[in-house]
């Protein structure tokens, strides 16, 4: 069953049409040599009903029933039921990139708002219509670093960003003789002296997080001062929840501003697909990878929407583009949208304010428990580390086994994050998480760390 | 029915004090015992977004919706894209708990039965690419382009061998010499051969010891299949280089021939296009690669495999991998309808599509091929370029107008000035999921059109809420974010 | 400025020598072929450059391409005005609408530039 429509009797029509004996005819263009001859070996054909009991069944439970706490980059936070509903209307996910701008204005409009928020969220001057997800839009923002400052020897990282944030780039520049210099993190945090000490008169830019990849508050101001200090620029990596409470990006002077955008109305969905939010100056507008809309008028005069510098993509430029990215995330950055108009600017700070507060709320009866400490003595928003008498891999399984989904462990980063945290984990809290479900977790780690 | 005062941009429909999401007041008491943020963190005040009521949120986005063209209301013969039905049932079992709700660095026995998904899905891959490695982590197909690039690199380095050179045909999409510099390749494009084929001693005089990988698509971007394929991966491989297949068009072989079998080495898929992802306003997609045996080791981490003495599934980093191209797996949600997709259709169905979306292509070509230019030849597989060249010298009206003028007739435009090598080019990909009576009715559209009076046809569209936007001064002075100085 | 006394790059440059100072510009035909152009980029004073080396970049809806040096030199003045002026491109291509002026290294790289006559030529191909 493929969806199709015509009737042998129209199919026999067609064939008369293209003066075709049959419709193996048509593929005639293929040797017969590499022809398959045989049906592909895949599982029968079944229906509707079959194949939603098929995944009823091996789909149909959640995450074993747990409670999240889990963060690293992604979070559960809540999702207005408007966004649901709004993105899944069929004009809106079953169109494609807007290259007929007067058969698109649907699309443009509402990626010309995402633009806006983006902007306003973030505190910079011009957003993107979105890239891959969170990690590539580090990578990107030191491609694009480099094509600002002509610098493209040396980047510095801190060791306090996402360590998969940390593999991408490796990867992105792996063939490219560009220098990847990591600064470790030094009791959660990356000092600023360090930073200095690690910058020369060839680095293109400095890669930070905010909050970092355990949930601790940076010193971007300095941090930033001593980028622009060896003339190198600011990349940060921001929370897109945390404006809600904290300062922005643009408060902080950065050049460039990415985020991973899940948290703005995407579930969960294993990691993926995800919204890569990208910021930078309006003076490098254009240097930036990834699709723009922009503001217009017709010609009649009136103001409409249209795909804004294409000149700088690979279907124009080619070999010579900013970023090899055609497919981008619309749909996500639509949900975002949708989510960031409804959430509003106070429902937005009401969000930052829980998370923040049943963090604080978690962490300190948490660490009542005997051996249970907060790795670092630092301020922290939204997710903080842990530390347990016991290896964290063996905690999380028991915590799990009990319904409390808890983590991840920073050993399964491998040495990325420093040495000696075997017995560390991330908790992270939104504001979904009730006082009862915390109490309950706290119950539950007292239970696993005390048998 | 248009509304325009619910489209004006949400920043001018925002007024103080309205608010629609109400949390819960917080259920926890204030702390002391843990570090309190300085004021040097803290927002000076609230975000300047603007505050809307629910009810205008919604009005605004129905009423948006209604300005656009997609799959589900016409006609969308955009070449290159493959702009089938997209099937509802996907939707609802995207939706699964463990689907939609499984975090990343959840435990792995909580989500075996997605982990049972996602690898039936990688051999489901290999099958159909008669390619055994897959990876399903790249986010998109340029993606996938750049990772297999990257994969055939580590792959070369590991063997001691120095490759510079990446090749490709002019009629190539731009990701790919794009995704090639990205790799740290130096881009060799090829100019092909008047009938839109790889020319055979083009390619012979560029090839040596300096070729790593030669990148094309097939069938081509004329909607041609490379009858040399065979002899064309021979070349390469005789010099030790690669050959990797651009999988935009799968649409077109599925069943019939796979890139594995007539020389490929690796290749990539557009699960948005040949598998019926959403395509969303512009995304997300998902770009699965698939390659050979030998290259299997190097493929970006994480795979998903299977123990069968445990039955277990995990998920476990090549030997030699390249490392990660993105965070987390890939993207699940839209790796799941493609999944969803060829469990539909099994391997007869797949095949079936394939058939009709032939069918239909050759079938349009022959409705239009008296009126319009199909420089190319009678015979395509899933799409054909025609072109507007001589209309233009006759007229003055180009494909862009034809374009236009088509959405006045109520049918989204073809793919028009790709790929490059065919002038005023319109490309048409009709796909398996549409009717004769549809294909009819937008070749009689198609031969008014051309028939028409030039002014009218330059003039279009005459029926759409907006007409020809100024790209020039867009380009001049972008304006890409609402101010309120506006 | 007389077309028919400058020298052509291939790439659709045009110099104008005076003593050693190369004034430099683009083609009527590549301001025709971009068609309407919306940016474009001058390189910084004081850079120096080889032949055929990228020195800025010209803009329009369609495509981006780059502007060559003909010859090697030090960049010495750019025409500052220009980007804010686009239209000089096509009214006064050769004349108001000079790009960069490079103090030339080498003289003999104009040896490696077409007549006028040639440049039409290779135009017409």
């Amino acid at each position: 069953m493929a969806y199709l429509f015509d009737t042998p009797e129209q199919r026999q029509r067609m064939l008369a049409a293209i003066g075709a004996a049959s419709v193996d005819e048509l593929f005639q263009q293929i040797p017969v040599s590499l022809q398959l001859g045989r049906e592909l070996a895949l599982p029968g054909a079944v229906s509707e009903l079959e194949l939603e009991q098929d995944l009823q069944r091996r789909l149909g439970q959640a995450g074993g029933g747990g409670v999240c706490f889990l963060g690293g980059g992604v979070y559960d936070h809540y999702i207005p039921a408007v966004v649901d509903e709004l993105t899944s209307r069929g004009e809106f996910y079953t169109a494609y990139t807007p290259y007929q701008a007067e058969a698109s204005q649907g699309t443009l409009q509402a990626f010309y708002e995402y633009q806006t928020l983006i902007s306003q969220l973030s505190g910079m001057e011009v957003s993107n219509a979105s890239l891959y997800e969170g990690g590539t839009a580090v990578s990107e923002a030191v491609f694009m670093a480099m094509r600002v400052n002509g610098r493209d020897g040396r980047v510095v990282v801190a060791g306090s960003l996402h360590p998969e944030y940390r593999q991408v780039l490796r990867t992105y520049f792996s063939r490219l003789g560009t220098e990847i210099v990591e600064v470790p993190a030094v009791d959660g945090v990356v000092s600023v002296e360090s930073c200095r000490a690690a910058l020369t008169a060839e680095t293109t830019a400095v890669v930070l997080q905010q909050p970092n990849f355990f949930g601790c508050l940076e010193d971007i101001g300095g941090l930033t001062a001593a980028a622009h200090a060896a003339g190198a620029l600011a990349i940060l990596a921001f929370d897109p929840i945390s404006p809600g409470l904290l300062k922005r990006p643009g408060d902080y002077g950065v050049d460039i501003a990415v985020a991973e955008g899940q948290p703005l109305g995407t579930p969960l969905q294993f990691g993926g697909p995800l919204l890569g939010v990208f910021t930078c100056r309006s003076e490098y507008v254009r240097k930036m990878p990834g699709r723009l809309i922009g503001r217009t008028v017709d010609r009649r005069g009136r103001e409409c929407f249209v795909l804004n510098l294409q000149a700088r993509e690979q279907h124009i430029r080619r070999d010579k583009a900013t970023s090899n990215i055609c497919t981008n995330q619309g749909l996500l950055a639509l949900r975002a949208t949708v989510f960031l108009s409804v959430v509003g600017p106070r429902g937005l700070r009401q969000m930052a304010e829980l998370s923040h507060a049943k963090a604080r709320y978690a962490a300190e009866r948490l660490t009542s428990l005997p051996g249970v400490v907060l790795k670092f003595e630092r301020a922290f928003f939204r997710e903080f580390v842990l530390e347990t008498p016991r290896p964290a891999t063996e905690v999380l399984r028991l915590l799990s086994d009990r319904g409390f989904n808890v983590g991840p462990e920073l050993s399964r980063f491998g040495g990325s994050l420093g040495a000696g945290l075997e017995r560390c984990f991330l908790v992270a809290l939104t504001e979904k998480r009730t006082r009862a479900e915390i109490d309950a977790l706290v119950s539950a780690l007292g239970d696993v760390l005390g048998s | 029915m248009r509304n325009p005062t619910a489209t004006r941009l949400l920043f001018e429909m925002s007024e103080s004090g309205r608010g629609t999401v109400v949390f819960p007041e917080s259920d926890v008491p204030d702390v002391s015992g843990v570090p309190v943020p300085g004021v040097e963190h803290l927002a000076a005040g609230l975000l300047p977004l603007p505050e809307l009521a629910e009810p205008d949120v919604v009005r605004h986005f129905v009423n948006l919706s209604t300005l656009n063209m997609s799959v589900d209301s016409h006609f969308y013969p955009l070449g290159s894209c493959t702009m089938k039905y997209n099937p509802k049932r996907h939707e609802r079992l995207a939706r699964l708990p463990q689907a939609v709700a499984s975090h990343p660095y959840q435990q792995e026995s909580q989500i075996q039965g997605l982990l049972s998904v996602l690898y039936e899905l990688q051999g489901m891959l290999a099958e159909i690419s008669g390619l055994p490695g897959v990876s399903l982590h790249p986010a998109a197909g340029a993606q996938g382009e750049l990772t297999a690039l990257l994969t055939a690199a580590a792959y070369f380095r590991h063997r001691g061998e120095q490759r510079t050179r990446v090749l490709f045909p002019a009629s190539a999409h731009g990701t790919n010499p794009a995704s090639a510099a990205l790799a740290g390749f130096e881009c060799v494009q090829l100019s092909g051969g008047r009938d839109g084929f790889v020319d055979l001693s083009e390619l012979r005089a560029q090839l040596d010891e300096r070729a790593a990988v030669f990148m094309v698509t097939n069938p081509n971007t004329l909607g041609l299949f490379e009858k040399d394929i065979a002899t064309i991966a021979a070349m390469l491989h005789e010099v030790g280089g690669l050959v990797y297949i651009d999988g935009a068009n799968m649409n077109a072989i599925l069943g019939r021939t796979r890139p594995g079998d007539f020389g490929g080495d690796m290749m990539h898929y557009n699960v948005h296009k040949t598998f019926t992802g959403p395509h969303g306003a512009g995304g997300p997609g998902a770009g699965p690669i698939a390659v050979r045996d030998f290259l299997a080791p190097f493929l970006p981490a994480p795979v998903v495999t299977f123990d069968a003495a445990r039955n277990w599934y995990s998920l476990m980093v090549p030997e030699h991998s390249i490392g990660r191209m993105r965070t987390f797996f890939g993207n699940v949600g839209i790796l799941l309808r493609g999944y969803c997709y060829i469990r539909t259709l099994g391997g007869r169905g797949l095949r079936e599509a394939s058939d009709c979306a032939v069918l239909n292509a050759n079938y349009l070509l022959s409705q239009v091929r008296d009126f319009l230019d199909v420089p190319h030849g009678n015979r395509c597989m899933h799409e054909f370029v025609a072109s507007a060249k001589r209309l233009k010298e006759q007229t003055g009206v180009t494909a862009m107008d034809i374009a236009k003028r088509l959405l006045d007739y109520g049918f989204h435009a073809p793919t028009v000035y790709f790929p490059l090598v065919v002038e005023e080019a319109l490309m048409m990909e009709p796909t398996e999921t549409e009717s004769l009576a549809t294909l009819d009715a937008f070749a009689a559209a198609l031969r008014q059109i051309c028939s028409e009076p030039a002014e009218l046809v330059k003039g279009a569209p005459h029926s759409t809420a907006v007409c020809r936007p100024d790209e020039v001064n867009a380009a001049r002075k972008p304006v890409l974010c609402w101010s309120a100085e506006c | 400025m007389d077309p028919e006394t400058l020298r052509f790059a291939k790439t659709h440059e045009w110099v104008s020598v005076t003593g050693d100072v190369a004034t430099v510009g683009i083609t009527d035909f590549a301001v025709r072929l971009l068609t309407d152009i919306v940016y474009l980029s001058l390189p910084k004073v004081g850079k120096v450059y080889r032949p055929g080396q990228a020195m800025g970049e010209v803009e329009s809806v369609k495509a981006v391409s780059d502007i060559y040096a003909p010859v090697a030199g030090e960049v010495l003045e750019v025409n500052g005005g220009l980007p804010d002026q686009l239209q000089l491109l096509s009214e006064s291509p050769f004349e108001r609408a000079w790009i960069v002026k490079l103090r030339m290294s080498d003289a003999g790289d104009l040896q490696q530039l077409l007549s006028r006559a040639q440049y039409l030529q290779h135009c017409g191909e």
